[in-house]
């Protein structure tokens, strides 16, 4: 523990430390808890812990700047750094918060979808799950960001894996071999960065990279980097591991999986983009976001166009997440203040909405046994309440104004704006994948409400235990969208920090 | 009750009675009263607000700042005032009609309707209010979510695919152009805020300014310019009292609201007259209201030749507006409420006629003054004040634009409007006078016996009828109150 441990424990001192070792230490005495409902009790408990870690973080870095921890007393760049500043403690909120809400409604999904005897497992690999992703953001290390990377992605096969769907094997594998070529290109690209500079810290490594920059290892390490976290965030072409992971996967994991993992990724590249590879002139002319951008404009255009023929109600949602990443990813390409605000702010608002509109999915699921659009006919009568928070949560993936979607495409259009002709033809496609969305979400609004109730005559509402924080995220998907003092405020301030730029 | 405690409580009132309608939903005739005493007391708190601003007052309240510089704000202006009043008194009207069709027609799922319908006015009257054009395009994108169920009411194949047609277009245009020509004024201007004189002059000319302007009228697709029209025939699948205040009333006034509000507080009536590359919208009001009145005359299904109709009288405002001189604007402001009362007798009759006697084609309807004399009479009424006869209200509306042509110096358009009015005498008239002239096939030669639809249809329709006769005597006081939008300050 750090110096100020050694002169007498002080909690508000370690939070750093705390917001990771937690759920670290958590995970396996949760293998220990095989009673009814006690590896979930003990995980909701741990995952209250982590947030109300991550408020007090946010607050702090907001009150008096950014917080550097020293792991074990090293001083940085010996020892490993933890280091929080407004980017990174807004992304450890919404994942902790998201991990916290989720797993209320964990509850009765997993009770349904994964055997019995394996419940324990299952909330330890979500715990470490949590961990992991925690640890990459808070981290200050180079490499210890591929640990923890190499924490999360284990325990997310372990998830993806863990429900009785064996689709959900391979598309496990599936990822398994995606992010694992991933990772190895980051663990390379860390590598390559290392032999250049000798310094993992992230600040060092910052200070230290600017006389060899101009050399061929740090581009390759560059290169390594970019392809190996759009891998992880599944950015468009190296997508096709999301649908199936998300759809097959046990629906709490799809919730938690949609709303965070591809969130701290894209989190990864702003950092390596920024704040490693920002100051440097050599890059000017070789901008790695601005590469992404055709990428991130595929992304939503087709993301969107597959989501509306797709039959099945998980897989519409998982490609309109393929969509949703390229709207982030386009937002830190156009760069500047307001393009790296639109993308921040809808890391945030995107975890709102897919958050619920996968928990409803799920919570139909769950009733009906089947995510194949067909069988939804009537469920907006059977289900009402599900329904509707769907529908509500449908529009804010369109950007209907008064939804937090809505702050994100006006973000968004406003920074393509400012890039003149390419600009405006870039805000036309944003508008027009607006328009697929409608598409979709309006065919399942269709089935919901126009036809009859057929087979599933004898489907109920969802339990409480579902509905509550269904229509809690919902309520936040319009909270969100008139309020924005929160959301807005907070990513304008991490886009400012990012690009060095006094407020 | 402070002013601005009203303009809220405008909002509220309806929401109030959905809430009220939702949970009384099993007792019909409560749930009817609810209905009512929900639209009395919007309308008598609507109206409390009028005195005020016709005394130069502009009464505003902010409920949020959703981004910087960009709130949720109601500002209170006469044209706004006059709409939100419209809105609010027929939907009594509208109340008691729809208790006489609903019950009469045997309709499902009643409940959803008067709740949907209370949203709807709701909607209506956040877009009156507006203080911005982000505030005007929520409540706009609310008005078409919450009638979408209206129009596919009944649920069948046709309505399903009318509802699609009409959701397709409102949200398409709006998020297409009408989004981007928003996000392009701020861009410009800093500011989204409706400020009399407009806020344009000087930031945008030429080609810009045409190519904004028609962002914005192609924008607003509840205007129903061509091309952007086809949702409206298509929203005739709904029950009658939808087509009647929402699609003839409501929404499409929403539309043409949307434009003047446009053109008079945020491009200014001084951009529109000196930049003649905003004519091109003249030309377009122009041919569309020409087209759709001989569209109308082909249509044999009664809802759709008055939605032709109605496509038609909308461009009459957007005219008016496009025109930009003073009788112009307020020519087309008072063509609103004008068109509002003559439209709404008119679908009532159609609607009237639908559920006595279950004819909605017109070829069908010989002979129908004879059976339902009181109804094919008012309708006789509704389309002479249509087509713009003394001592109906539509007369003074129409000489109004005719002077604000002459003013602006299009001489051709005075011609296109009395063309249209004979159009309009060419599709309207046959109707009362197969009505009236010819005898019921198969009644022999008899005196025909008298079969009139529910009397709550009756009462509603004699109330609109009358009162297209009273707005030809308000004209002045409706001129008087809506002359200050067209001056400098806006008249505060």
């Amino acid at each position: 523990m750090s110096t100020a441990a050694n002169a007498g424990f002080s909690l508000m001192a370690n939070l750093p430390a705390l917001q990771v070792v937690v759920p670290m230490i958590a995970a396996p005495i949760c293998t220990f808890l095989r009673f009814r409902n006690g590896p979930w009790a003990f995980a909701l408990l741990v995952s209250a812990a982590t947030f109300w870690i991550s408020v007090n973080l946010l607050m702090q870095v907001l009150g008096s700047g950014d917080i550097s921890y020293e792991m074990g007393g090293w001083p940085p760049p010996f020892g490993i750094e933890y280091r929080v500043d407004t980017i990174n403690a807004f992304v450890l909120l919404i994942v902790s918060g998201v991990s916290l809400i989720t797993l209320p409604y964990a509850l009765r999904s997993v009770e349904r979808e994964v055997p019995r005897d394996k419940h324990h497992l299952f909330y330890a690999a979500w715990l470490l799950c949590l961990c992991g992703m925690l640890g990459i953001t808070i981290t200050g290390d180079a490499f210890n960001i591929f640990v923890f990377l190499e924490i999360s992605s284990l325990s997310t096969y372990m998830l993806l894996a863990s429900g009785r769907d064996p689709r959900a094997l391979t598309a496990a594998f599936q990822y398994l071999v995606l992010g694992t070529l991933g990772a190895t290109f980051i663990l390379i690209g860390v590598g390559l960065l290392y032999i250049m500079t000798g310094t993992l810290n992230i600040i060092d490594l910052a200070e230290r990279l600017g006389p060899v920059s101009d050399t061929t290892s740090v581009r390759a390490a560059a290169a390594f980097l970019t392809v190996g976290i759009a891998l992880k965030f599944a950015l468009f072409p190296a997508h096709f591991w999301l649908p199936n992971g998300y759809a097959y996967s046990p629906s709490a994991v799809g919730v938690f999986l949609s709303a965070t993992a591809t969130k701290v990724s894209i989190y990864v590249l702003l950092r390596f983009q920024f704040t490693i590879f920002g100051d440097i002139p050599a890059f000017a002319e070789l901008d790695f976001a601005t590469l992404l951008l055709p990428f991130a404009i595929m992304a939503f255009l087709v993301g969107s166009t597959v989501a509306i023929f797709q039959t099945d109600l998980k897989r519409l949602l998982a490609w309109s997440s393929i969509a949703q990443i390229g709207y982030m990813v386009a937002g830190i390409g156009l760069g500047g203040v307001d393009g790296l605000t639109a993308g921040i702010v809808h890391l945030f608002n995107h975890a709102v909405t897919k958050a619920a509109l996968f928990m409803a999915a799920g919570a139909i699921f769950l009733r009906v046994g089947s995510m194949h659009i067909d069988k939804l006919a009537g469920i907006g009568k059977t289900m009402p309440f599900t329904t509707l928070a769907f529908v509500l949560a449908g529009l804010s993936l369109i950007g209907v104004p008064t939804t937090v979607g809505f702050i994100s495409k006006w973000y968004l259009i406003l920074a393509a704006l400012q890039h003149g002709v390419t600009g405006y033809a870039i805000a036309a496609l944003v508008l027009a994948s607006s328009l697929l969305a409608v598409i979709y979400v309006w065919r399942i609004v269709e089935v919901a409400y126009f036809r009859e109730p057929t087979a599933n005559r004898e489907v109920t509402e969802a339990p409480l235990s579902m509905l509550l924080p269904l229509w809690a995220l919902t309520i936040g998907c319009f909270y969100f969208g008139l309020e924005t003092g929160y959301s807005v405020d907070i990513a304008r301030a991490a886009a400012q920090s990012l690009l060095g730029v006094t407020p | 009750m402070s002013i601005e405690t009203h303009i809220q409580l405008a909002l509220l009132i309806p929401i109030i009675g959905l809430v009220g309608i939702v949970l009384t939903g099993r007792i019909p005739n409560l749930r009817e009263a609810v209905t009512l005493i929900t639209a009395t007391a919007n309308a008598i708190n609507v109206w409390s607000i009028f005195p005020a601003i016709q005394s130069g007052a502009r009464p505003s309240v902010t409920l949020f700042e959703m981004l910087p510089g960009l709130t949720v704000n109601f500002t209170v202006e006469p044209l706004g005032m006059m709409f939100a009043a419209i809105a609010s008194t027929l939907w009594i009207v509208n109340s008691i009609y729809s208790i006489g069709y609903m019950r009469g027609n045997k309709e499902t799922d009643q409940t959803r309707f008067y709740a949907c319908f209370a949203l709807s006015i709701s909607a209506a009257i956040g877009i009156a209010f507006a203080g911005n054009l982000l505030t005007l395009f929520i409540f706009y994108e609310i008005l078409t979510l919450s009638t979408y169920p209206l129009v596919t009411h009944k649920g069948t194949e046709e309505a399903k695919r009318g509802g699609r047609t009409y959701l397709g277009i409102l949200i398409a245009t709006s998020i297409g152009l009408q989004l981007p020509a928003i996000i392009w004024t701020w861009n410009l201007t800093g500011t989204l805020d409706f400020v009399p004189g407009g806020t344009l002059t000087g930031k945008v000319q030429g080609l810009s300014a045409g190519l904004l302007l028609a962002l914005y009228m192609y924008g607003v697709g509840k205007a129903a310019l061509m091309p952007i029209h086809k949702w409206l025939p298509a929203a005739m699948v709904a029950p009658t009292p939808v087509s009647a205040l929402l699609h003839a009333v409501a929404v499409v006034k929403a539309g043409v609201f949307t434009v003047i509000k446009i053109i008079v507080y945020v491009f200014g009536l001084e951009l529109i007259t000196t930049e003649s590359a905003t004519n091109w919208l003249i030309y377009a009001a122009a041919i569309t209201l020409t087209l759709a009145s001989l569209i109308a005359m082909n249509q044999d299904n009664l809802k759709r030749r008055l939605a032709y109709s109605t496509i038609s009288q909308l461009s009459y405002v957007i005219l008016g507006a496009a025109l930009g001189t003073a009788m112009g604007v307020v020519g087309g402001g008072m063509h609103i409420a004008m068109h509002a009362a003559g439209k709404i007798t008119l679908f009532f009759c159609a609607g009237a006629i639908y559920v006595a006697l279950h004819k909605t084609e017109i070829s069908d309807m010989k002979g129908v003054g004879r059976i339902m004399p009181v109804t094919m009479f008012c309708f006789m009424i509704g389309a002479l004040s249509v087509i713009g006869i003394p001592p109906l209200g539509g007369s003074w509306s129409k000489f109004l634009l005719m002077v604000g042509a002459a003013d602006a110096g299009f001489q051709f358009i005075i011609g296109v409007l009395i063309l249209s009015s004979l159009l309009n005498v060419a599709y309207l008239m046959p109707i009362p006078l197969r009505g009236f002239m010819l005898r019921p096939p198969g009644a022999g030669d008899g005196p025909v016996k008298v079969q009139e639809a529910p009397l709550a249809c009756l009462i509603a329709i004699c109330i609109t009828a009358t009162l297209t006769f009273v707005l030809f005597f308000l004209a002045q006081d409706i001129f008087d109150f809506l002359l200050p939008i067209t001056v400098a300050g806006g008249g505060q």
